[in-house]
């Protein structure tokens, strides 16, 4: 075991797949000799040399359409994304070929690829650098996504994100990038993805949230806890293929559906899990499901974020109002 | 042979004119006869086929179709200067390409018949499927001929597009990146003036395409694209340049759709018939015919012969095409992913018991 956060967690994840697997190759813009602009590729080119930790030409869109030509002829390619508002120009090869390639030549060909990107606001960062793009992909048929929340989550998920044969978008909410440290075991573990993790156990309400949110939420709860109440917090991990099953038996068991998350509110995920909750869980309901997330506006500047995103406060409104109900 | 036809001076390669004479014959690539006959047969099968394409088009059985009919000297002495173990990642109007790297008329009729088996082409391969977002697919023959200098194999890379695809970004991301990294790609760029309506005048200020070559420090010739010879020759020259390590090069060839862009467009909308006449004169397969009955290896009724025997294989690849129905539900789902999730089984099964509902 040592103390890591999640920079060094992820860190630790890709220097042991790349011992591990010689196939595999690492870039993006600067995450070779400059170790990304959050460090988190620090070291590797160093250790496994320029060949397969290297610098890109500054443009996204050939840089995961190489990706998947490296991955049809044999190798695995993490690409790194500087931000996940910089993926825009790498939409078509995401859409119209890294999530399909496997459908379009009847499993002939697929695309192993993990894309990595820091995610999410709230460092008081410039304009396009503070996105929560999950709902976007994971509308997105062929496309794994996983948003982890702690160091732990983000290693095991990251090499089950590596070893998997189809392509993950690996989303880092880099809002708690170093703002946690936590016991990770050096050695190489797997958290399987699609596989929610319960981080309470509670009667009164079930809670999920992913990636810098479940801070939030269990800062909330803390509150809650002293009001008497008992709440069931789900980290959902995956936000496709969600654990659809985790859920609902909590539902069944609660009766209330909170889902919190900083992205915007329509079409987001908290819709989704809402939707699940009616299909699946609508005569256990006590309360009709609820959601705390992000506003339908630009995401605002760093004098104008706090308002945007969701904090401890706006969660226990919430859940009271929602176990009140 | 790339200083010799510097495109800013105006210089293109053609080694067999129109009417079948070799004017350039230091450049005459060093093919053996049979060979030369087999060209020509895969032109003319790619011909027939592409006809018969339509055909079943306009009687409902089949779907919308782009042919290549009028560009098979390109498609066919491109990939003829491949080798077996070389890449091949295609644009959508390259058949007679795509029938030397392997694929068959069969996958053809299923791709356009509207079932994905179309691009389940026979193991090893090494041909990706039809990309219909322009120019997307030459990032991928990028990532495909770094590959193989990763693992230190000395496989390249075509990949195909059109002159209009040379506006997309995707064009100057992928020559820029294989230049940097020295990747074994040949881009190949079928200018047959038009991207659907727009003629190539009004797609670039550049005089030439494969002038864009320069600004990436890689070669970049122009050639006469109904020039078998002259294709064959050049992606030679370029598949020796890869392969030795030099890194990339752009062909630009020179070509003419005889046909529409696909079976629902109507060129009379924006070329003229003279036009279309001028380049009936200067089709591929008229040339290579010329030059092949004046040196005694093809004569009518050879082409008789031939024409009738590739209809027939055509006809029952068709045949075997007509047999196949319906895409299997399980097919629909179950190449999404490795491994089906959960929610992916239950949608497959919802659809499966309304199917069987509503009696199969």
């Amino acid at each position: 075991m040592a103390v890591m956060n999640l920079v060094q967690a992820i860190n630790s994840a890709l220097d042991l797949k790349l011992a591990d697997d010689k196939n595999i190759v690492l870039f993006g813009e600067d995450a070779g000799f400059e170790g990304g602009v959050f460090r988190v590729t620090d070291g590797l080119q160093e250790k496994y040399g320029e060949k397969r930790v290297f610098d890109t030409p500054l443009a996204e869109s050939v840089l995961i359409g190489a990706g998947i030509g490296m991955a049809v002829n044999g190798l695995r390619p993490i690409c790194e994304i500087q931000f996940s508002g910089f993926m825009y120009p790498a939409f078509n090869q995401i859409i119209s070929h890294v999530s399909r390639m496997r459908t379009r030549t009847r499993g002939m060909f697929s695309v192993p690829m993990v894309i990595r990107a820091p995610y999410g606001g709230g460092i008081r960062a410039l304009e396009h650098h503070s996105e929560s793009t999950e709902a976007i992909y994971g509308h997105i048929p062929g496309l794994k996504v996983v948003i982890p929340s702690t160091p732990y989550d983000a290693k095991g998920l990251l090499i089950s994100a590596i070893e998997d044969n189809d392509p993950v978008l690996f989303l880092e909410p880099k809002k708690i990038y170093r703002a946690i440290k936590q016991d990770v075991p050096e050695e190489i573990y797997r958290i399987k993805i699609g596989k929610a993790s319960v981080l309470q156990q509670g009667e009164q309400l079930t809670i999920v949230a992913y990636g810098a949110m479940s801070r939030v939420v269990q800062q909330a709860i803390q509150h809650a806890k002293k009001d008497g109440y008992s709440i069931e917090l789900i980290d959902l991990r995956t936000i496709y293929p969600f654990d659809k099953q985790t859920i609902v038996e909590s539902i069944r068991k609660t009766g209330r559906l909170l889902v919190v998350h900083e992205a915007a509110r329509t079409f987001g995920v908290a819709a989704e899990l809402m939707a699940i909750a009616n299909e699946e869980a609508f005569l256990h309901l006590e309360a009709p499901p609820a959601r705390v997330t992000g506003y339908d506006t630009v995401i605002p500047l760093p004098k104008g974020e706090d308002f945007y995103f969701p904090d401890a406060a706006r969660v226990y409104e919430a859940i009271k109002k929602t176990i009140k109900f | 042979m790339f200083s010799t036809f510097d495109p800013l001076q105006g210089k293109r390669l053609t080694i067999m004119n129109e009417s079948g004479e070799i004017v350039a014959p230091e450049w005459m690539p060093k093919l053996p006869d049979d060979k030369i006959v087999d060209a020509y047969k895969t032109m003319l099968y790619a011909r027939i086929g592409d006809l018969k394409a339509v055909s079943y088009q306009r009687q409902g059985r089949l779907y919308t179709l782009p042919t290549n009919i009028g560009q098979e000297a390109a498609a066919v002495g491109s990939a003829l200067a491949l080798e077996k173990t070389d890449w091949m990642v295609p644009a959508y109007r390259e058949l007679g390409a795509w029938l030397v790297k392997g694929a068959t008329m069969r996958d053809y009729f299923f791709y356009f018949g509207g079932s994905e088996e179309g691009s389940r082409y026979p193991d090893g391969t090494r041909l990706l499927p039809v990309s219909v977002p322009i120019t997307s697919q030459l990032t991928h023959a990028v990532g495909i001929g770094f590959a193989s200098n990763y693992k230190g194999e000395k496989d390249v890379v075509i990949t195909y597009f059109g002159d209009g695809g040379s506006s997309q970004g995707d064009f100057h991301e992928a020559l820029n990146w294989a230049a940097v990294f020295s990747c074994p790609t040949i881009f190949f760029c079928n200018n047959n003036g038009y991207a659907i309506s727009l003629p190539r005048e009004k797609q670039t200020k550049s005089k030439t395409i494969a002038q864009k070559a320069i600004a990436y420090d890689m070669p970049g010739i122009q050639i006469d694209g109904n020039d078998l010879f002259a294709v064959y020759r050049a992606t030679s020259e370029a598949v020796k340049y890869a392969r030795d390590g030099n890194g990339p090069v752009l062909i630009e060839a020179i070509t003419y759709r005889l046909g529409a862009h696909t079976t629902s467009d109507d060129p009379s909308r924006y070329r003229s018939a003279e036009e279309e006449k001028e380049w009936e004169a200067k089709d591929p397969l008229l040339r290579l015919r010329v030059w092949l009955e004046k040196k005694g290896l093809w004569d009518d009724a050879k082409e008789k012969d031939y024409s009738e025997e590739a209809t027939s294989d055509i006809e029952s690849q068709f045949a075997e095409f007509e047999q196949y129905k319906a895409t299997p539900i399980e097919d629909i789902f179950k190449y999404t992913f490795e491994e089906m999730p959960d929610s992916l089984k239950e949608q497959m099964i919802e659809v499966r018991n309304h199917v069987n509902r509503m009696g199969g």
